[in-house]
């Protein structure tokens, strides 16, 4: 199993890392820039669709590479092709935004890609070499697209507000992994879990404590959220569309790794400080969004918040709580991108319109999507029968299995604050009237996603069974130690 | 359990929704989709209510355990399954539902003119949400309608409400989910010492009496706002004034009677030792309930907020029959409920009617109505006295025996309540006498258009009820008499449990 030429786990990374090189090629070739830009788009489009089949089709079965670097199993392949599915998303909608945004070029799809590989490596990295690999990896692409547009004050500042405070992260990670590396003696995850498992070292702890931090900073969870109402407000909105989604999924999977994987025998060192962590990124994403005007500003709030959610599910340190947390995530997305196929379907003569008073009368004159979002604004905010009620009802339910019951009560009461930002916008498209006058013209793309993530949401109470049976039979394999 | 040979009780929940569908298909220009849309919604609501009558007349008063009981898989993996059947204490909860959505949705035939189709969607899916709150059997499944019942009624007041309907929404919205919250996290304690979500099984499981006391306080919390219980009741009045006339039907007619129930269903049998416990604090809070709110009533210039708060009064009734935890007081508490739910919705229809006329709500502004219209100042005035406790309606009923119930519980809190009956008495003949007696003077009261049919046909058969039960109260407490019994009984076996005579409960829980 641990043969240094078994690539095979490895496949669909592989392939992706190909696949970006040849685009590379693709688009200095062939000009011009609008027909490379477009024909790199379909092409990533395809080869994350590849990449889906290949992780899929390599099977669930826990297998090593790379000399034990790199590991999958059935739980990889679930985050991962929720990864790619979310990345396909997203890029589905850039057509139109590219064009407006006049960032139509090669490159934002192809650093998309680039950084989908890193998040890849992520989930799957087995050793901490490979995880700071993955993650910069991941991180360096984001910094750029964040800034694409060179031309705009803001973007250029939320991508360098991003680049420091990401470097900075990274740094912190970095410290804390030398540390684990120094305290344990190993710097793969078997090696470091099996030397936890005797004696936890208060240099180990401190080891923990800023990896734990760096991690924070890259969910975008409080106190390390600074960053995310910045970043998502400055950033072009399809740029903002995948923040919002891929790398926070990423990062969670890295999260729950490291945590209840690796870190699984000092559970007692590191799970006040995930708690503590939960708290503050429930209530300062409950809170800070009440007095957002800007609608991209409040789903960075919102995101502050549902990290909050999702970490009272890791904070649980159970199987239980990984579970929920996939499942909690897995919703996440999927109303993620439902929503943000609505703010970008928000145009005034292609102008696009992020106030959230300009919701105003959306209800009168796009009745399907005003109703659409509705139905993931209460999901959102996790009112029944809607999916995001099971999030919240699964990690809840870890965190009192586990005893921490205030945990629950505070998470609860937070949620009931946010419910009043989501209902805010509810009663902004049905009951206020119509100020600014939205285009009528919708892609087929946004539609498809807003209205297919609504009825989604809408019915997840059918499909929760089957999802949860997947989600029960991933959870043992969060790492795997070859005995 | 008794189980039927098809889902007849699943049907019933979810016919309404099927109504919903066929709302979404309608096309064509606005004129048209209103009037289909108005059909639509009154043949399947008007449907759903003979559906449920079959039930009724179906339903075993005899049997103690649940029947129509439908079964499904759901959560196989977390042990939470789907199940719903309904027992004496559900059963006229259900047929009131039924009862009222038709009638709140003729209610609203000419009132409503605006987005006709959502507004009549949002009845007919609160219909299946309310429905579904009693039939569930399953504690996810009952949140899940409990809680799923805030989203229509949020739209309702939202968008179909009078003049500050933002605010009421909102704090209708938020007060209503701060309660269910806390109780989400006891369903949660529950699931996961029980390992069941199954509210039969839950019921017969003996939670620790220290967990009992928070579990309780948690189902207190959602229970007590819905009701509404002082001092959280702040939220009813303002829902009720901006809410629209059929909203404020079903608003008092059912949303109010699930926090009866919850504490029938949940509280009662779950929690007994707390239930015990904390008896006297619910005594005080309803006396308070009773006496402030009425005296609060007696100021009001407004005619819904008056009514509105006169529900909070009632609803004093309710919570101190239950918690006497006799036959008496609990039946009793179980009659004022129905009853309740007949002439509230009826007295809040009398105000939309003229309101429909008149725009204003403001009592100063009537007066002398009867000379103008004749057959609704007697509508008026039945409802009025049994909203006062006339002996001949239900309102009689309910409360002679909630007193009946408190008297054996405790003496003080029946002369309390008594008071109650007069203060009720005084604000409700005010309100009657400045509305509807005096000379008619003014020239808008004078030329008010007598009821039209829609109007009497909506009357008619509340008033025929709340007399026909009021003099036959039989006919109801029938139903419910032996599911009483049984939740007493299982308060005491489960008393007794603790206690240490496990030897009967065990016997008791085992046949």
């Amino acid at each position: 199993m641990m043969d240094l030429l078994n690539l095979q786990p490895a496949t669909a990374e592989i392939f992706l890392a190909l696949a970006s090189l040849g685009l590379v090629l693709v688009s200095a070739f062939v000009a011009p820039q609008e027909k490379a830009s477009k024909l790199v788009r379909r092409l990533t489009l395809i080869s994350f669709a590849i990449a889906i089949f290949l992780t899929i089709y390599n099977g669930s079965t826990p297998a090593y590479a790379f000399n034990g670097q790199f590991f999958t199993s059935s739980f990889m392949v679930y985050m991962k092709v929720i990864i790619l599915l979310g990345a396909m998303g997203i890029l589905l909608m850039a057509k139109r935004e590219l064009k407006q945004d006049q960032i139509d070029r090669p490159e934002l799809p192809l650093l998309m890609l680039l950084s989908v590989v890193g998040m890849m490596l992520m989930v799957s990295a087995n050793d901490i070499i490979v995880l700071y690999m993955g993650l910069e990896l991941q991180s360096l692409p984001l910094y750029v697209i964040a800034a694409i547009r060179r031309e705009s004050l803001r973007s250029s500042e939320a991508g360098l507000k991003y680049f420091l405070l990401g470097a900075l992260s990274s740094g912190l990670l970095l410290y804390g992994a030398s540390l684990l590396y120094g305290f344990t003696g190993h710097t793969s995850y078997d090696g470091i879990k099996i030397a936890l498992e005797n004696d936890v070292s208060p240099g180990a702890v401190i080891g923990m404590v800023f990896l734990i931090s760096g991690l924070a900073f890259k969910i975008s969870a409080a106190p390390f959220h600074m960053w995310t109402p910045d970043v998502y407000e400055g950033s072009p909105s399809i740029v903002t569309a995948f923040f919002a989604v891929v790398p926070k999924l990423a990062a969670m999977t890295l999260f729950l790794r490291f945590t209840y994987g690796v870190l699984a025998d000092a559970s007692d060192s590191w799970q006040q400080i995930v708690m503590i962590i939960a708290v503050l990124s429930m209530l300062i994403g409950a809170g800070g969004a009440i007095m957002q005007t800007d609608i991209k500003r409040l789903m960075a709030y919102s995101s502050i918040a549902h990290m909050g959610y999702a970490l009272v599910g890791v904070a649980a340190a159970s199987d239980l709580g990984i579970g929920a947390v996939m499942l909690y995530m897995t919703i996440y997305v999927i109303s993620s991108i439902g929503v943000f196929a609505i703010i970008l379907s928000l145009k005034q003569e292609g102008r696009p319109l992020t106030r959230i008073e300009d919701l105003a009368g959306f209800s009168k004159t796009h009745p399907v999507y005003a109703l659409a979002m509705m139905v993931l604004m209460f999901s959102m905010a996790g009112i029944p029968p809607m999916g995001g009620f099971f999030g919240k009802w699964y990690v809840f339910s870890a965190a009192i299995a586990s005893g921490h019951v205030m945990l629950a009560i505070i998470g609860v009461l937070a949620s009931v604050i946010g419910a009043f930002y989501y209902i805010r916008i509810i009663k902004v498209m049905y009951v206020d009237d119509q100020v600014i006058t939205i285009d009528n013209h919708i892609p087929r793309s946004n539609t498809m996603i807003a209205l297919g993530a609504a009825v989604v949401m809408a019915v997840f109470l059918f499909g929760l069974g089957i999802l949860r049976e997947q989600i029960t039979a991933a959870v043992p394999f969060v790492v795997f130690v070859a005995g | 359990m008794e189980t039927t040979t098809w889902p007849v009780l699943t049907v019933l929940t979810f016919l309404p929704l099927i109504g919903v569908v066929f709302l979404l298909l309608i096309r064509g220009d606005e004129d048209v989709v209103s009037r289909n849309a108005r059909n639509v919604a009154l043949w399947v609501s008007g449907f759903t209510f003979l559906l449920s009558l079959i039930l009724l007349i179906n339903f075993d008063p005899t049997y103690a355990g649940y029947q129509f009981v439908d079964k499904g898989e759901w959560l196989a993996a977390d042990g939470i399954g789907f199940m719903m059947g309904v027992d004496g204490i559900s059963m006229p909860f259900i047929v009131l539902s039924a009862f009222l959505t038709p009638l709140a949705i003729l209610a609203s035939w000419q009132s409503v003119q605006h987005r006709v189709r959502e507004y009549m969607i949002a009845f007919l899916a609160l219909e299946t949400l309310m429905i579904g709150t009693f039939a569930a059997l399953d504690l996810v499944v009952f949140y899940l309608f409990f809680e799923a019942v805030l989203i229509p009624m949020f739209i309702i007041i939202g968008i179909w409400g009078g003049a500050r309907r933002v605010y009421s929404a909102f704090k209708f919205f938020l007060y209503t989910l701060a309660g269910s919250v806390l109780m989400l996290v006891a369903i949660l304690v529950m699931y996961n010492t029980a390992g069941t979500t199954n509210i039969p099984q839950l019921t017969d499981f003996a939670f620790d009496p220290d967990v009992q006391f928070w579990l309780f306080l948690a189902f207190f919390a959602s229970f007590a706002v819905k009701m509404p219980m002082w001092p959280v009741h702040t939220w009813l009045p303002d829902a009720h004034v901006e809410a629209p006339t059929a909203g404020s039907m079903i608003l008092a007619g059912v949303l109010l009677k699930m926090g009866g129930y919850g504490f029938l269903r949940f509280s009662l049998p779950m929690f007994p030792d707390a239930s015990v416990t904390f008896a006297p604090m619910i005594f005080v809070l309803s006396i308070i309930a009773i006496i402030y709110t009425s005296l609060v009533a007696l100021a009001q210039q407004d005619m819904k907020k008056l009514i509105a708060y006169s529900s909070v009064a009632h609803m004093g009734f309710v919570t101190i029959g239950i918690f006497s935890l006799n036959i008496q007081g609990v039946a009793g508490a179980m009659f004022q409920m129905i009853s309740h739910g007949l002439i509230s919705a009826a007295l809040f229809f009398a105000v939309g009617v003229v309101y429909d006329r008149l725009h204003t709500r403001d009592i100063d502004a009537y007066g002398g109505v009867a000379d103008a219209m004749p057959r609704y100042a007697v509508f008026f005035m039945i409802m009025m006295l049994g909203s006062v406790g006339l002996p001949g309606t239900t309102g009689f009923v309910g409360e002679f025996l909630v007193m009946v119930g408190a008297w054996q519980a405790n003496i003080l809190v029946a002369i309390f309540t008594a008071t109650g009956i007069v203060l009720g008495a005084t604000y409700m003949l005010w309100l009657y006498r400045r509305v509807v007696f005096g000379r008619a003077e003014k020239d808008e009261i004078l030329s008010l258009k007598p009821l039209n049919q829609r109007e009497i046909f909506i009357f008619v058969p509340l008033t025929i009820l709340v007399i026909w039960y009021g003099i036959f109260p039989s006919g109801i407490l029938e139903i419910m008499d032996v599911s009483i019994m049984t939740v007493l009984d299982q308060m005491d076996l489960a008393s007794m449990e603790l206690s240490g005579n496990s030897q009967i409960a065990i016997t008791g829980i085992g046949e």
